[in-house]
């Protein structure tokens, strides 16, 4: 693992560093086996294929639980904001509960020196230098919360590697998951995309200070929301002049207390 | 785009469900259920599958994908129907809260042994 300290409090390492969760099930093989036309023998597996991936997640999950840490997961495509959003939330949320990010890009530690100003410790994680993981999965969030204080930690933010695809189908262990679109991209994000608008919890419309210069369609917009996932708050909110950011901080407030008090 | 990581894990599975008392097989075939609102493209993961057996005991391995529609359940009126555009309210009573009975399936169903053909794997 390479662990080198590139800003004050925050820590880089490369997930390919990271041992990967093979593991061997010949015990469980001792299911039926039947002889097929084509003359070979079919063994029943029935396994699903992200199940090491999922028995992580409950790992991290219940070490949360023990540590009393609220995890968010926060999910985007490239450039809707995700970063100068969580600056912004941030600086709203630290004083009452103590706070730490874990940041997953591909390459660069650009996100997390930003986000480190804010004085809350941060986890750089780098997929790859050149290509890489898509997404964070939960062996990396667990290596990488290893290199945090969970239990002086109250709210943990994960701010996933851009992409509304891969993603939504890892579990890492979170409580809660978000998904932030901007006004500058397609309304139709959310039908383009289902399933990473299924498995959020809420949505972030972001950047509508630019709404004036746009022929966005913002009311189109949130009916898409709302057809893949009917009821879904939406935060309408400008990460730069911090416009609608008193109902995402509150409902971000009541999320931490149900689960920390 | 993580299809790579997926045809990876496909491989490892597979290869663990071999029962050890078999030897040295070779498996012909992967049976795999793909739910339309998984993350996976079927083709690029054919394509990844057919580089990650390389070497190993699924080596020339044919991957079948089925893919099962998505299917839900209204929780108000109970009304079930696959939903083909990415519209999730119930089309009798206009709920928006359902469950996905199937879609999001990523599950390998079983491996086929190769019979006595070990050698002219390719």
């Amino acid at each position: 693992m390479i662990l080198d300290n590139t800003a004050k409090g925050q820590k880089y390492y490369h997930h390919k560093d990271f041992p990967h969760n093979h593991h061997s099930h010949a015990d469980d093989s001792a299911s039926a086996i039947s002889v097929q036309k084509s003359g070979t023998r079919e063994i029943k597996v029935v396994r699903r294929v992200l199940d090491v991936n999922e028995k992580m997640a409950e790992e991290n999950r219940k070490l949360f639980a023990e540590n009393g840490v609220f995890v968010l997961n926060v999910m985007s495509s490239p450039g809707s904001g995700k970063t100068t959003t969580l600056e912004k939330t941030l600086a709203k949320i630290l004083p009452e509960y103590k706070s730490a990010v874990i940041v997953g890009d591909i390459c660069t530690t650009h996100d997390a020196d930003r986000l480190a100003i804010s004085g809350a410790p941060v986890v750089q994680i780098n997929t790859d230098e050149f290509g890489g993981d898509c997404h964070l999965a939960a062996h990396v969030i667990d290596k990488a919360a290893g290199g945090l204080d969970l239990a002086d930690i109250d709210l943990l933010i994960v701010e996933n590697v851009g992409n509304l695809v891969c993603p939504a189908e890892f579990d890492i262990g979170e409580d809660s998951r978000v998904v932030i679109l901007s006004v500058t991209e397609g309304e139709d994000k959310p039908a383009k995309y289902p399933l990473m608008f299924r498995e959020c919890e809420a949505a972030l419309l972001n950047k509508i200070d630019l709404l004036p210069y746009l022929d966005y369609d913002k009311d189109k917009a949130v009916e898409y929301i709302h057809q893949v996932h009917p009821d879904m708050p939406v935060f309408e909110i400008s990460a730069r002049t911090e416009e609608g950011f008193e109902p995402w901080i509150e409902w971000l407030h009541k999320k931490i207390k149900e689960k920390i008090g | 785009m993580h299809e790579m990581g997926i045809a990876l894990q496909i491989v490892d599975i597979a290869t663990a469900s071999i029962p050890p008392n078999l030897g040295d097989v070779r498996v012909a075939k992967v049976n795999l259920k793909v739910g339309k609102l998984a993350a996976v493209v079927p083709d690029s993961l054919r394509f990844c599958f057919s580089v990650a057996t390389k070497d190993t005991p699924l080596d020339g391995a044919e991957l079948v994908i089925e893919e099962l529609p998505v299917l839900a359940r209204c929780k108000e009126c109970s009304t079930q129907w696959t939903i083909t555009n990415p519209v999730f309210q119930c089309q009798t009573c206009n709920s928006g809260s359902l469950e996905i009975l199937s879609g999001r399936e990523l599950d390998i169903e079983s491996i086929e042994i190769a019979e006595e053909d070990k050698n002219d794997s390719g």
